[in-house]
Parts: structure tokens; C-alpha cells; sequence
């Protein structure tokens, strides 16, 4: 009998034990996911106001336009046209940069899987993808703006951004290729197509839609970076599409509107627009690996 | 058959690029950080100095290499129980239900946010929140910090926990519930020792995101270069004293910033393939 009630008495212990862990892991569940409700609510609620069509048609304004306003109450005019077009003309040199070779490469490493170099060059693009973007910043701040432009241009930011953006596409474009099927490419072989036609017209076409996924996945990686463009990109007052003068980027403006307390109301409408671009292309290219697979 | 042996030229070729990258990278951080090595030597590395006046000039990496470290391990800190617990309740507890799905979703999108956003509203919510709650007066610091930085690395940290616990055999699972085990005692002898190097290997690579973040924590360290005394002292990491001083630097000054981002890149690199490594041998 006495062992019986002890018996009893271990399994509420243990059931109480048992729900309350679960307790536990809901609460720290929903703890998790308040920063990021905090964070959108409190983007839309102050930056929304600020959003107009000249936000996205003229450029920054001078922190004595915004003191202007500012002081008679209106809306800061002018935008973030210098910005949208500086993040844009970047993330496009970036990816002529890296979606070609990373493709290649990546191709590579999926066809000589087991050899040696193959496994070397794997390592690499892993540690690569874990280089601080800092660091990518003083990278092609020494090999581009001391050595090929001369001073802050945006061919500096691209590279820092491609740099960045490679070992990303690599890996996407080799676990997309492991997916196919290799009778695809045995048929091909076996109808006599030669190689490279089996890589452009065979492996490139069935796999798409992944490499589509790592792509946008890779720019939207790099679309927020701010550390890099500082040190590389620098900034400018006006929309500039020369690779070798200095550029802005919609990150850089969010940490000059900052740093200005004439301008810092600007923050919030450009943050929300940046973070709304990111999200967007996240889950664009996760609805395309959603429906591909 | 040449065709095809162009082509395969090609793609090796490509392999060599980055292969040319990385060691390029090296050299080139190596060469730029010559100077400061070679008039401070390794006094630069264990030394709490930051003196740009011109002629006496000293420089010394250890304040911003302890802030990292600091920080870094505060923010895994916090990381954990959160990372956890959302991994527990994704990839077990409410597998497959459609909240859960909506749960990464959102824990997705946390690695979404540009690191600079997170900054600002760290910057406008979180640091007057940590004065109101009489933690700091001005709210700056190694608290602020590593509690942003544990935000930033969340996603990290739990999507490679999440498919690596919800890998775990189900048979062991219903093994231990058959012997009348609790779902509590199920994660504890069963998920847990089985999942054990994968979960250890998600914290790592989710600690060497931490050492490397820039934006955010330069707006809330609070930029001193002293080794912080406390959880609420202000301080500067490797990442964020680059950030900072880059822009009026030359000479020597630019040598000791480039050899800091050196280090970070050594060390980052180190805990990266530490990550890999176990990942690779025990899954």
C-alpha cells in the first residue's frame, strides 16, 4: 500500500514537472516573437505618416530644409530617390559579380562532389559565409578604394556587397543541383549532348527555380548592410550612377537621418520602407521553394 | 569532347576565385596590419591603449577583443532559453501544426531585419526602457547590447536546432513512452543526448554571428575604449570600434584597425569551422 501512494505521489510530481516545462517553452516561445511584432508595429506606427510619393521620387533633403520644416511644423520634404537608386544600382553590380561565378562554382562543386578540391573550395565558401560584413568593408576598402577607384565609389560597395553575396549563391546553386534527378542529366549524356549544353539547357533550366530562390535570398542578405557601404560607398547628396564616385544606399541615409537631429524623424519611413523591401523579397523567393518543391 | 573539356576548364577556373579571394583577403589584412605590429609588436594585442595623438601613438586590441566576448556570450545567454524553447515548440511539441509554422515564420523573419533597424529601435525602445527600469542612467552598454545582439542571433540559433530535433528517430521517441516516460522525460534522455552536437553547433555559429555584428551594437555600446568594468558599463567591440574610428583614420591608426578586423576575421573563422566541423561529423 505505502509503495502504491508513493507511486502515485512520483507521477503527479513528474506530470507537474512534464506541464510545466511546457509552460515554459510557450512562454519563451511567444517571448521570442514579441521583439519582432514590437519592431514592425512601431516602424509602421511612426514612419507611415512620412511615406508620400515624393519620398520615393526626390532625393534627401539638406538638414537646413529639414530645420525648416521641422520648426514650422510640416513634413520634412524631399525623400529617398539618392538612396533607392545608390542601393539598387549596387545590389546590380554586386549580383553581375556573383550570380555568374557562384553559379559556376557551385556547378562545380556538384559535379566533382567527392574530390578533394571540391571539399576545400566547399570550407572555404562555408568560413566565407561567416566573415563579419565589417570585415568585407575593410576588404574592398584597401583593394578598391585605395588601389583601382581612388576614393569612395560604388564600385567599392559592390564589391564588399558581391564578396558577401558569393559564397551564399554557391551554396544554394550546389544543394539545388543535388535535387534533380541524375537520370535527367544520364539521358542527355546518353543522347549524346555535349557537356556544356547539358549545364545550360539540362541542370540550369530543371533547377531554376532554386537557383531564383538563392538569389533573392542572397540579395536580400545584402540589401540592409550598412557596415560595408560605410566604410567603401560613404554616401552622397544626389542620385549617382558612376561606378567610381561615391554612392548612397538606403541604409547609409537611415544612419546619416540619425546622426542629424534636424533629420532624424526620416528614420522611421525610411527603416520601414527597407525592412518592407527585405521581407518582401524573403518571401518571395520562399514562395517560389514552396511551390517548386 | 574539347568542348566538354573547356567547359570543365571553366568551372575550375571559376573554383579558383574565391579560392583567390580568401587568401587575397588574408594577405591583404595581414600587409595592412604590418605597420602596427611592427612598432607595437604583441603589446597590441594585450594592451588597453588608444592614444591617436600624433608622436605618441598606442594602440591596443584588448578592450574591444573582452567587448566582443562579453557581449557575445551575454547575447548567447539570452539566446538560449528563447532559442530553445522555440526549436521544442516548432519542432516537437506543435510539429506540423499550423501555429508552429507561423512561429518560424516570424522567428524567419527576425533574421530579415536589417542590422541597423534593429539598432534603432534598440536605440528608441529598448535603451529608455533599460533606464526606466533604473538599470543604467543612460541606458548604453554591455546589457544593451548582447539583449539586441541575443534578438539578432535567435533565428540563427534555432533554425538548425529545429530540423535537428525534429530529425531525432521517432521510434527511440516512442520507445521511452512506451516505459511510461513524460513527453519532459522523452526531451531530456532521448532528444536532447541524440540532438546534443547539432544544438551545440547551432549556439556556436549563432555566437560567431554575434562577434561580427556592427550596426546595432555601435548604437548602443555606448563607445569607450576601456575594458567594461560591468553589465551596465558602456564599452566598444571589434566590429563597432572599426565602425567607428574608420573615418578619420590613416597611418598607424588605420594599421591597428585594420589588424583589429584581422583578428575578427581569424577568430570568427575559427569559431565558424568549429561549427561546421561538428556539424559535419555527427550528422
Amino acid at each position: 500500500m505505502q509503495a502504491i501512494v508513493s507511486q502515485i505521489g512520483r507521477n503527479t510530481y513528474r506530470t507537474r514537472k512534464n506541464k510545466f516545462f511546457l509552460g515554459m517553452v510557450v512562454f519563451f516561445s511567444m517571448l521570442t516573437i514579441l521583439p519582432i511584432l514590437l519592431i514592425i508595429y512601431k516602424l509602421i506606427a511612426k514612419g507611415i505618416h512620412q511615406i508620400n510619393l515624393s519620398f520615393f521620387t526626390e532625393s534627401a533633403p539638406d538638414t537646413l530644409e529639414a530645420m525648416t520644416a521641422l520648426n514650422n511644423g510640416e513634413v520634412i520634404p524631399g525623400g529617398i530617390l539618392n538612396g533607392i537608386t545608390g542601393t539598387l544600382f549596387m545590389v546590380i553590380l554586386a549580383s553581375i559579380m556573383a550570380i555568374p561565378i557562384g553559379i559556376m562554382i557551385g556547378i562545380y562543386l556538384y559535379e566533382n562532389a567527392e574530390k578533394r578540391f571540391a571539399n576545400l573550395i566547399r570550407d572555404i565558401s562555408d568560413v566565407m559565409q561567416g566573415v563579419p560584413s565589417i570585415v568585407l568593408g575593410l576588404i574592398s576598402y584597401i583593394w578598391i578604394v585605395k588601389n583601382v577607384t581612388g576614393g569612395y565609389s560604388a564600385l567599392a560597395g559592390a564589391t564588399a556587397l558581391g564578396i558577401m553575396m558569393l559564397p551564399l549563391i554557391i551554396r544554394s546553386t550546389e544543394e539545388t543541383l543535388k535535387m534533380i534527378p541524375q537520370s535527367i542529366k544520364e539521358a542527355a549524356f546518353a543522347l549524346g549532348v555535349p557537356y556544356h549544353k547539358v549545364m545550360l539547357r539540362v541542370l540550369i533550366p530543371s533547377s531554376l527555380s532554386g537557383l531564383l530562390t538563392g538569389i533573392l535570398l542572397a540579395i536580400s542578405r545584402v540589401l540592409g548592410e550598412t557596415a560595408p557601404l560605410m566604410l567603401t560607398a560613404l554616401g552622397s547628396p544626389v542620385v549617382n550612377l558612376q561606378i567610381d564616385s561615391p554612392t548612397s544606399a538606403v541604409p547609409l541615409l537611415i544612419w546619416e537621418f540619425y546622426n542629424d537631429p534636424n533629420m532624424v524623424d526620416l528614420i522611421w519611413s525610411s527603416s520601414l520602407f527597407l525592412m518592407g523591401f527585405v521581407l518582401a523579397l524573403n518571401l518571395i523567393s520562399k514562395r517560389i521553394a514552396a511551390k517548386s518543391t | 569532347m574539347n568542348s566538354e573539356k573547356i567547359s570543365k576548364g571553366l568551372l575550375l577556373a571559376a573554383s579558383f576565385v574565391i579560392l583567390l579571394i580568401t587568401t587575397g583577403m588574408v594577405l591583404s589584412l595581414v600587409s595592412g596590419s604590418i605597420p602596427v605590429f611592427s612598432k607595437l609588436g604583441f603589446h597590441f594585442i594585450f594592451s588597453s591603449a588608444w592614444n591617436p595623438t600624433e608622436g605618441r601613438e598606442d594602440y591596443g586590441a584588448l578592450p574591444f577583443i573582452a567587448g566582443t566576448i562579453i557581449t557575445s556570450i551575454l547575447a548567447l545567454l539570452i539566446a538560449f532559453p528563447l532559442a530553445f524553447s522555440t526549436s521544442l515548440f516548432i519542432g516537437e511539441y506543435f510539429r506540423g501544426k499550423w501555429f508552429a509554422k507561423v512561429l518560424g515564420t516570424l522567428v524567419d523573419l527576425l533574421a530579415g531585419i536589417p542590422s541597423i533597424v534593429y539598432g534603432l529601435w534598440g536605440f528608441y525602445v529598448l535603451r529608455p526602457f533599460i533606464v526606466d527600469m533604473g538599470l543604467s542612467s543612460q541606458g548604453y552598454g554591455i546589457f544593451t547590447s548582447g539583449l539586441i545582439l541575443a534578438i539578432m542571433i535567435i533565428p540563427y540559433a534555432t533554425s538548425i536546432s529545429t530540423e535537428i530535433i525534429s530529425m531525432v528517430p521517432n521510434d527511440l521517441k516512442e520507445a521511452a513512452y512506451s516505459l511510461g516516460s513524460t513527453k519532459f522525460e522523452v526531451i531530456f534522455n532521448v532528444i536532447v543526448p541524440s540532438a546534443r552536437s547539432g544544438i551545440f553547433a547551432s549556439y556556436i555559429l549563432a555566437f560567431g554571428r554575434a562577434m561580427g555584428e556592427t550596426m546595432a551594437v555601435t548604437m548602443l555600446i555606448g563607445n569607450t575604449n576601456a575594458i567594461p568594468s560591468g553589465l551596465f558599463d558602456t564599452g566598444n567591440t571589434m566590429a563597432s570600434v572599426i565602425a567607428n574610428q574608420f573615418g578619420e583614420a590613416d597611418g598607424l591608426k588605420l594599421s591597428a584597425l585594420i589588424a583589429i578586423g584581422l583578428l575578427l576575421f581569424v577568430i570568427t573563422a575559427l569559431i565558424n569551422a568549429a561549427g561546421k566541423f561538428i556539424i559535419k561529423k555527427f550528422s
